[in-house]
């Protein structure tokens, strides 16, 4: 007995590097990003909240980068979903087909955003915000489809011939059963594209010839221009939408989806 | 009945394939302009491989395969390393107590769910401040910081699975805890060890804005890297073209092949 409880210890002392490893490399950046936030001439003081959100500039570039993220997640659902859909409806034994929806997002997405941006040039259509968000759904498409068709997939067959045996007709079935059954897909879908659209770095850059600057663009320039104090502030905003944004997923019950591309 | 069943799933598959065409329509359109080396997708050039020849004669090419050198060499030792970092602390996460164990994968989770941008300039700050060695350390070990994760997330089902009296077994057969580890429980765990040394590697390869802020000024450039340089402020030439193409049927080919053999074996 006392030999087994021994060995549980060291078991358990493998984790203690990757424990000191994250601490070290993702817990202590980002406390020193709050630090920067806060921190003034090593003083504490709010002004490099005050510069940022008095800054209208910043502030107009955070509003487009909001719109712009909603416009693509709202179009990434609505494509998404009916492909989910019909995917698990018609195709839930060809794991091959499925892949072949996912299997673009492989490939780095500069090279396909590069690609799509010659043929805009070539085709006369003028780059700017819609270009952008076409971009950004061709881009992100992949990860919406993906966590919706694990939800969808996953629900259970008697359940919908439960609603059409109560009398639902199809559209009844899907709005009250499907839907709500999908939730946590839905929401992990929404995550998996709101975030790194509003976040982006490139994208918008490429796709609008400069034109459109987005959050990921500014946080960049920020530091990349030494102010660290208001591009810690503006990383803050974008952590807080990060855990806003997880913490509704948790609550729905499903988080499996964040190792979305383990499942190749 | 039957003839509404039809329509409606006439109308799923051309939806399905219209929207597979369009996440295809891109590669596909480079591909074949690849091959009528024009910058301006023209056929007047005809049928030629000039754009691919063109790999082998542009001063740009040096410069590529230096990239690509790079690419290779970080993906691998960054993979190496989080698989051997990621297996271990997998095995201890697993038997830590609820509570550390649940703050610890919480912990684990933020690269994968933090926005890439907030991580790299995180990073960037940290090293700065600490004065780490610009180049390979950082890069190095910015890489692990968001691979290791995906490896403890591919093993750590594995490890469920599991019936913890193998090992237990093993220690009363007469092994000592470390041969029961080696001998037992990693060689149970090991597809997921494969699955998350590839899944490190891969996405190490694919990684753009965490290289991109991390790199510095000691002039290392990855593949992705290198490509934004030359070519977000031009427009494409044939010679990327004929690049893009190639890396496109490569990737293509690549997990196409890996993904029907895992499902046949499946089936098997």
């Amino acid at each position: 007995m006392k030999k087994t409880k021994g060995i549980t210890l060291t078991r358990r002392a493998f984790a203690y590097p990757y424990v000191l490893f994250l601490m070290l490399f993702v817990v202590v950046p980002l406390v020193l990003i709050l630090l920067n936030a806060f921190l003034v001439d090593g003083a504490l003081s709010f002004d490099n909240f005050v510069e940022f959100f008095s800054d209208t500039t910043g502030l107009q570039v955070l509003e487009n980068s909001l719109i712009i993220g909603f416009a693509t997640t709202l179009l990434c659902l609505l494509i998404g979903y009916p492909t989910a859909y019909f995917l698990a409806k018609y195709h839930a034994s060809s794991k091959i087909y499925v892949l072949l929806f996912i299997l673009p997002t492989w490939v780095n997405f500069l090279i396909r955003t590069l690609s799509t941006k010659a043929i805009f040039l070539a085709l006369g259509i003028e780059l700017g915000m819609g270009t952008v968000v076409f971009g950004m759904v061709y881009n992100y498409l992949p990860y919406m489809i993906l966590p919706l068709h694990t939800a969808i997939a996953g629900i259970d067959k008697n359940l919908i011939e439960a609603s059409h045996d109560l009398g639902a007709n199809g559209l009844q079935t899907f709005v009250k059963t499907i839907v709500p059954l999908s939730w946590s897909g839905i929401l992990s879908g929404i995550t998996m594209v709101f975030i790194p659209s509003v976040s982006t770095f490139a994208i918008s850059e490429l796709l609008s010839n400069r034109q459109i600057f987005l959050f990921g663009d500014s946080i960049q320039t920020k530091f990349s221009q030494n102010m660290y104090g208001v591009g810690s502030v503006m990383s803050l905003v974008m952590l807080l939408l990060v855990v806003l944004f997880n913490l509704l997923v948790n609550r729905a019950g499903g988080n499996d989806d964040d190792v979305s591309r383990s499942m190749l | 009945m039957m003839k509404k069943e039809k329509v409606q799933r006439a109308f799923a598959e051309s939806y399905l394939a219209i929207v597979l065409a369009l996440l295809y329509l891109p590669i596909l359109v480079i591909i074949v302009f690849s091959f009528t080396n024009s910058a301006n997708f023209s056929f007047s050039n005809g049928f030629t491989l000039e754009a691919y020849a063109s790999i082998f004669t542009s001063e740009k090419t040096p410069a590529l395969l230096d990239a690509l050198k790079n690419t290779f060499v970080l993906a691998i030792v960054s993979a190496v390393i989080s698989t051997v970092l990621g297996t271990f602390a997998t095995i201890g996460i697993f038997y830590l107590k609820p509570r550390l164990k649940k703050i610890t994968l919480a912990v684990n989770q933020l690269p994968l769910v933090n926005s890439e941008i907030v991580m790299a300039v995180s990073l960037m700050v940290f090293f700065a401040t600490f004065a780490f060695p610009q180049g390979w350390v950082r890069l190095i070990i910015a890489h692990v910081s968001f691979c290791t994760p995906y490896v403890v997330l591919s093993i750590l089902p594995r490890l469920k699975q599991m019936n913890s009296n193998l090992y237990e077994a093993a220690l009363d057969l007469g092994c000592k805890p470390f041969e029961a580890l080696v001998k037992v429980i990693i060689p149970y765990i090991s597809s997921g060890i494969v699955n998350g040394f590839v899944m490190a590697f891969t996405i190490s390869m694919d990684d753009f804005i965490i290289t991109q802020i991390n790199k510095g000024q000691t002039g290392i450039e990855t593949l992705s890297t290198f490509i934004y340089e030359d070519a977000r402020l031009k427009s494409l030439e044939p010679f990327w073209f004929a690049v893009f193409s190639i890396i496109f049927i490569v990737v293509m080919t690549a997990l196409l092949v890996v993904n029907v053999r895992k499902s046949k074996r499946e089936e098997a």
